[in-house]
């Protein structure tokens, strides 16, 4: 290769092209995407007064999304629902709809995710709203799903503390007869960042539509 | 020649020694991590009482060991040093690239620190903390100042194959690393664009600094231990042009289904597709530069590990295209099946030419033949059926459970009894790689020691160009 400038202008050219039609202009695109009505009026434009989706966070739900990310939660679960006659999210009951850019705008950490080792958890909060059973599934998952499962257990969450007095009001409720529940007289005390955590799932819901994405009714 | 190619060597010997020991102990550190971290996948109880090595903790944190420990470091050892000896001219300021070398290292550990007590991100191959990677683009930016000055030093006009490469992917991951560092994980950028520059930025990392440091690599050993020049140069520019054009748009064809314009997935798909072109035209050209060679293939270690990595590169693209049509990615999507073929890419295609190299470049730095070839056929059966192992287990398990997910009617805890089966099925190929990479640093150590004995009993006489040339 004589012509060193054309391999020079090639190699700056094709990253430049790639940053540019990739990475630019999806950000053009969906960089100033915004929250908005369910539907839109006759001019497209939001509904004065209707409520704006997806809501912002509360701070503890967003406090509990940091010890998803500090966990790394995401490399087992998706947060992302697809849509119908592209794998089988809705049939499963993962999700009325499918998830939509949009949906993301609200959040820090877009944790969509690329592997599904575990269940997908956009709709967590809806599938299941007990605080309780997302206790005892981060606490042992054997105790939800059975011998099966191989989510790690997040015992280090929990305090495990003789009952002083009465019972927390907090403590993990178990099955009577479980064997995973602690010793009689013993109680399971989820930490901070255990209830931040499930706070956090709880709020894991896609129970509005969107302009560009309705939930059908079925 | 043979005397300027032993100045350059001894201009860069120290500095490519110390890339090439950092390389072999982060990979040794990495094989541990990801072996443990298998076990954890299907073990759930296994080490979980510590959350600094809970499994969502340590399976990125043996990614970014390898990625950043032993691939960066690999690149560094092997392609500064061919950039070098292609220049034909001894380069000072060997000292830059210890200090780069130190800090790039010292990047890392903080790196995995970071991760270890929870400051990851939750992008795939950006899960370094933002506090450690200014140290790594610091040390990058002295690395790349001495590669740009090794070029300029080079004598005669032309530029060889293996430099547009290297060339090449030097200027690529610093821009592609810090547009992705800007956009995911210092200044996030809003929603799913998050999303879509980690995808773009992965297949950069493959397409744009794995493959062109590994195809630099093959198409300078070949020639080099076969003593006969590459089989066509136009072949060579062909592969070297589309993959620069295509290279950087295919990350994103992994986003369909998901949450995005439709176009972004589409444009990752077509260009997938036509990876094709590339990776045909590079491994037909290196394929007739061995043709013939007979026995010579296996019985040179380098030759051995690099035609086993092309082969790798021609089977796991040619998986990756087709994986990508709109009907098998229904399938399997959100399985095992990615990673497997990105692993087939990083290990058996990556890995195993860099292996190759080293086999080749060690000798001629340190002047001291490998003192076992039992080891070295250790090494080879330990990371050929380990690999072989791994990747087919992740494959089968993400074909059949995407069959299993595609079917609402079986229940999801029948689909993660799958996996966990065919997950062990992958331990034992996790076993098999780190009874390889122990075989390789044990070997390199033991020679390294070998070395420093030798030289200081009997001085000159190992440093004669003329037998080392001709062994290698």
């Amino acid at each position: 290769m004589k012509n060193l400038p054309i391999i020079f202008c090639l190699i700056l050219s094709s990253l430049a092209f790639s940053v540019i039609g990739l990475v630019f202009s999806s950000n053009i695109q969906l960089g100033s995407l915004t929250p908005t009505t369910e539907t839109l009026d006759e001019s497209g434009n939001p509904i004065a007064g209707d409520p704006l989706f997806p809501v912002t966070m509360p701070g503890v739900a967003q406090q509990g999304e940091a010890v998803y990310v500090d966990l790394g939660c995401i490399a087992c679960h998706t947060q992302q629902v697809r849509r119908a006659g592209f794998g089988t999210d809705i049939d499963r009951g993962w999700g009325k709809r499918h998830t939509v850019a949009r949906d993301y705008v609200t959040q820090g950490h877009v944790l969509v995710g690329s592997q599904r080792v575990g269940p997908d958890l956009k709709t967590i909060g809806e599938r299941q709203e007990d605080a309780n059973w997302h206790h005892l599934n981060l606490y042992n998952s054997k105790i939800i799903s059975g011998d099966r499962s191989i989510m790690p257990r997040y015992a280090f969450l929990y305090d495990v503390r003789e009952i002083e007095g009465t019972t927390a009001a907090n403590a993990l409720q178990f099955e009577v007869g479980s064997p995973y529940a602690p010793a009689a007289g013993f109680e399971v005390v989820p930490t901070q960042r255990a209830e931040v955590l499930v706070e956090y799932l709880l709020s894991l819901k896609l129970n509005y539509s969107l302009p560009e994405a309705q939930i059908s009714e079925k | 020649m043979r005397s300027v190619l032993n100045q350059v060597d001894g201009s860069i010997r120290l500095p490519a020694l110390f890339f090439v020991v950092a390389a072999i102990l982060w990979l040794v550190v990495g094989t541990a991590f990801s072996l443990i971290s298998t076990l954890q996948s299907y073990l759930p109880d296994f080490m979980s009482s510590c959350e600094f090595i809970t499994y969502g903790r340590l399976a990125p944190a043996a990614a970014n060991a390898l990625l950043f420990g032993w691939t960066c470091n690999v690149i560094f050892a092997l392609g500064l040093w061919i950039i070098a000896r292609l220049s034909l001219a001894p380069i000072p300021s060997g000292g830059l690239l210890l200090v780069a070398g130190l800090f790039w290292n010292l990047g890392v550990k903080v790196g995995l620190f970071g991760i270890l007590v929870g400051d990851l991100t939750t992008a795939e191959g950006l899960e370094f903390p933002g506090y450690a990677t200014p140290i790594l683009l610091f040390a990058y930016t002295l690395i790349a100042v001495w590669g740009v000055m090794a070029f300029r030093a080079r004598q005669g006009g032309g530029v060889f194959v293996s430099q547009w490469y290297i060339l090449g992917a030097l200027f690529w991951f610093p821009w592609f690393y810090t547009v992705a560092q800007f956009m995911v994980v210092w200044f996030p950028a809003r929603g799913v664009v998050q999303s879509i520059t980690s995808a773009w930025y992965t297949g950069n990392l493959l397409n744009l600094w794995l493959a062109p440091m590994a195809l630099a690599t093959a198409y300078y050993v070949i020639p080099k231990v076969l003593g006969r020049p590459i089989h066509s140069y136009n072949l060579a520019l062909l592969g070297f042009c589309s993959l620069a054009l295509l290279g950087s748009w295919t990350g994103v064809a992994q986003l369909i289904g998901g949450p995005v314009p439709i176009w972004v997935s589409s444009v990752g798909i077509v260009a997938s597709v036509m990876m094709i072109v590339p990776v045909m035209t590079n491994s037909l050209n290196l394929y007739l530069s061995v043709k013939g060679a007979g026995t010579e293939l296996w019985r040179s270690p380098a030759l051995r590990f690099v035609v086993f990595g092309v082969c790798s590169y021609f089977l796991a693209s040619m998986i990756g295209s087709a994986m990508t049509f709109r009907s098998v990615s229904e399938i399997l999507h959100f399985t095992t099946f990615a990673s497997g073929q990105s692993l087939h890419l990083s290990y058996g295609f990556f890995s195993m030419v860099m292996f190759g190299g080293l086999y080749f470049m060690v000798p001629l730095l340190t002047k001291v033949e490998w003192p076992s070839a039992g080891l070295i056929t250790v090494h080879f059966w330990g990371s050929a059926l380990g690999i072989t192992i791994s990747v087919v287990a992740l494959m089968l398990s993400g074909w059949i459970t995407g069959h299993q997910m595609n079917d609402a009617a079986v229940p999801f805890m029948d689909v993660v009894l799958t996996t966990t089966t065919w997950l062990k099925v992958g331990t034992v190929g996790t076993l098999c790689l780190t009874i390889g990479h122990l075989a390789f640093a044990v070997h390199f150590l033991w020679m390294l020691f070998v070395t420093v004995t030798i030289q200081a009993k009997q001085g000159s006489i190992l440093l004669d160009p003329a037998s080392k040339e001709g062994a290698a």
